[in-house]
């Protein structure tokens, strides 16, 4: 199951290195990952999913972070209600005779149209998993060429 | 002042008395400064020697041990020494010198990327980038390596920083946001705790190396006498009760005593503090203490509840919460049938060797080694057999008195160990049990030894093979010896050529006196006891069954 974990932690350099090894020392995989600095410019957020087998993987991962010096909380947003969002960019074909169906389909998310090109265009998507899921599968009849994901990020 | 001075202030401040370590280029600077201190250094052939002799150190004294070693290959040279002190929770502080800071990234000549290289194998490290940041992060390394589950911590010190002038200012206190472990356990844990253990029928404590670290030996004692029940311990926790005591097991696990293993498999409550339930103490885990409710006792969260199930886990340092449940258990649980059972196990399945033939016994050895120094010497071991019988043949009564490579199981920890011990104990008898095996992987230390007086004593059980590992040949890969035959050098003539003194013991007769008198040398000593070849350590629990499932070896 995935879970998506946010972790604060110091803004130093090698911390991402430090998050990062713990997962790949013991086998976690990260399904995706987003660091940024907070208001706070000593601290930075990241936003983790990872896919865990069972909760004890996850009680393992949570407690191996929190073990870090750098790591100042842990919190797994799959216990609690949460806002959760990813943003995209994607890039499909953009045939004269499909345009006015693809401007329709981009309507009805929150999406636009960033950049047109002769025969492809630029989307820029966001909101959550299902959405994003639903947009692509609409989109896939026009032709993805590229797809560009920031990975998810998250906040209670 | 400069940063190598800054570095050299610290240390003093820290209370380091002793230094291990090995000069080179990216170090120059603090070894000129090094030069005027009054802090002992100890120069050291190899850098592994300088990591495992800070750690020998560190766990006889229980004070952050330290070691130095220049950029590049010094620092890689560390690295086996360090992941050997992190998998054993010591404190040891790592001083790397590193390439100048404008170098960093250009493989320039000597370069490694050590703050990289150790991340996974220190608790916390540190590069070095700004001199001004210098004197709070020594005091953080200390702070961070001898506080909650201690630990290693290695700083990266490039040599322009070493060089740099700034005013020194000594943080007074320290203080890491992210960084506040837990002492005490919480109430309600403890409370249900103690009600666990006044009900239970077949308590029993199962204890580590966190009652060393914490100092909770006393208090251990004491509970353990008051709720009368039995204790038994990892390889780490060795010493930490008296192995005298008539509540005691001994070890468990893999070579542990059978009676220990077959009180864990009937216990109805473990007590497990300080110790984290490797697979070398659980056997086959679905079968470890089938019957028990397991209360968990560690400072490190992250140890709980990470290899068995754990009933009732209590965050915090032993001693205080020893100490909580010694106040809170109020109704002594019942154990007098239970003691009796566990003495049935202690007649029936008793830690046995056979001493027939005319060969030397590694058994007997270690034996009249405890009596000749009245089991108050300090052990060290290399790993193998040789450790396995110094963990079955000695007595241990006292904490930090039995000093070994536990989750690491380093091969050549147990010589510079035993330097780094006797330095820190210079009072007692230091001896390192070796393997005619290990023994050749840190051996250029006996020069160290004789340079600086430190008169340890190596006991080297020369049976001509890499013993555990033949053992598991002969016992698991039909006696097909691959490669495990090892020959070795003229001990006595080796020991001879380094100024030390040799002594080689054929005869079982001899063994005693050998012992006394190498004891009474003012020098380091090699005691070569060629022994029983192909003896086997037993009881053993195979790999992967169950820990009641034990090889005994004897008809």
């Amino acid at each position: 199951m995935k879970h998506t974990i946010s972790v604060l932690v110091e803004n130093k350099f090698g911390v991402l290195a430090r998050v990062a090894g713990l997962f790949s020392a013991r086998g976690y995989n990260i399904a995706s990952l987003a660091v940024s600095e907070t208001l706070d410019p000593s601290v930075s957020y990241m936003t983790i999913v990872v896919d865990a087998k069972d909760e004890k993987i996850l009680e393992q991962i949570e407690k191996q972070l929190n073990k870090l010096i750098d790591v100042i909380t842990v919190t797994d947003f799959t216990k609690k209600e949460h806002v959760e969002r990813e943003l995209i960019l994607v890039k499909v074909g953009y045939p004269a005779k499909d345009k006015a169906k693809l401007e329709a389909l981009v309507k009805n998310y929150v999406a636009k149209i960033c950049q047109r090109k002769d025969d492809t265009v630029i989307i820029e998507a966001v909101g959550e998993q299902e959405q994003i899921k639903q947009l692509l599968e609409g989109l896939s009849k026009f032709g993805v060429k590229e797809l560009i994901r920031t990975g998810k990020i998250a906040m209670a | 002042m400069t940063g190598a001075q800054i570095l050299l202030e610290c240390l003093k401040r820290e209370g380091v008395q002793v230094i291990f370590g090995y000069p080179g280029g990216q170090v120059l600077p603090l070894f000129d400064k090094l030069y005027d201190s009054e802090i002992k250094f100890i120069l050291v052939r190899h850098e592994q020697g300088s990591a495992h002799a800070a750690d020998g150190y560190a766990r006889a004294t229980g004070k952050a041990g330290v070691c130095i070693a220049t950029s590049g290959p010094g620092a890689t040279n560390l690295v086996t020494g360090i992941a050997n002190a992190y998998m054993d929770s010591i404190p040891m502080i790592a001083i790397t010198g590193q390439v100048k800071s404008h170098l960093i990234g250009n493989d320039a000549f000597q370069e490694a990327d050590v703050t990289g290289i150790t991340r996974p194998i220190t608790k916390h490290n540190y590069l070095v980038k700004d001199v001004k940041d210098l004197a709070r992060i020594v005091r953080e390394a200390f702070f961070i390596a001898t506080t909650g589950r201690p630990g290693p911590v290695v700083i990266d010190i490039p040599s322009d920083i070493q060089m740099q002038d700034t005013e020194f200012i000594w943080p007074e206190t320290v203080s890491i946001r992210s960084y506040q472990p837990t002492y005490f356990g919480h109430p309600g844990q403890v409370k249900k705790a103690a009600k666990l253990i006044s009900n239970a029928k077949k308590p029993l404590l199962y204890i580590g190396g966190g009652i060393i670290s914490s100092g909770a030996s006393l208090v251990l004692r004491e509970l353990a006498e008051k709720i009368n029940t039995p204790v038994t311990w990892t390889m780490m926790g060795i010493g930490a009760f008296p192995a005298t005591h008539k509540l005691s097991l001994g070890m468990l696990g893999m070579h542990g005593t059978a009676y220990a293993n077959h009180a864990v498999t009937a216990s109805d409550l473990i007590i497990a503090a300080g110790a984290r339930f490797d697979d070398r103490v659980t056997g086959r885990i679905d079968a470890f203490a089938p019957k028990a409710k397991i209360i968990h006792i560690d400072i490190d969260p992250s140890s709980i509840s990470k290899n068995v199930r754990v009933d009732i886990p209590i965050v915090g340092d032993a001693k205080n919460i020893l100490g909580e449940l010694l106040e809170q258990v109020k109704t002594i649980p019942d154990t007098l049938e239970w003691l009796k059972t566990i003495e049935g196990f202690k007649k029936k399945f008793p830690l046995k060797y056979s001493k027939e033939g005319s060969k030397i016994k590694p058994q007997y050895v270690i034996e009249q080694l405890d009596e000749a120094t009245k089991g108050d010497a300090v052990i060290t071991t290399e790993v193998g057999q040789n450790q396995m019988w110094a963990t079955q043949w000695y007595k241990y009564n006292h904490p930090r008195t039995f000093i070994s490579s536990g989750g690491l199981g380093t091969m050549g920890f147990g010589f510079p160990a035993a330097m780094g011990a006797k330095l820190g104990c210079p009072d007692k008898q230091v001896i390192d049990i070796a393997g005619d095996g290990s023994i050749q992987m840190n051996i250029q230390e006996l020069a160290t030894c004789v340079c600086n007086k430190i008169n340890v004593k190596v006991f080297i059980l020369n049976n001509g093979y890499l013993g555990m590992v033949r053992q598991w040949q002969e016992l698991f890969y039909k006696r097909r010896y691959a490669h495990t035959c090892i020959s070795g050098p003229d001990f006595v003539k080796l020991a001879e050529s380094f100024g030390a003194v040799g002594i080689r013991v054929t005869k079982k007769e001899d063994v005693r006196p050998a012992i006394e008198k190498a004891l009474s040398i003012e020098n380091t000593v090699f005691v070569d006891f060629h022994i029983e070849p192909e003896e086997n350590v037993f009881p053993m629990v195979p790999a992967g069954e169950a820990i009641n499932q034990m090889i005994e070896g004897l008809a």
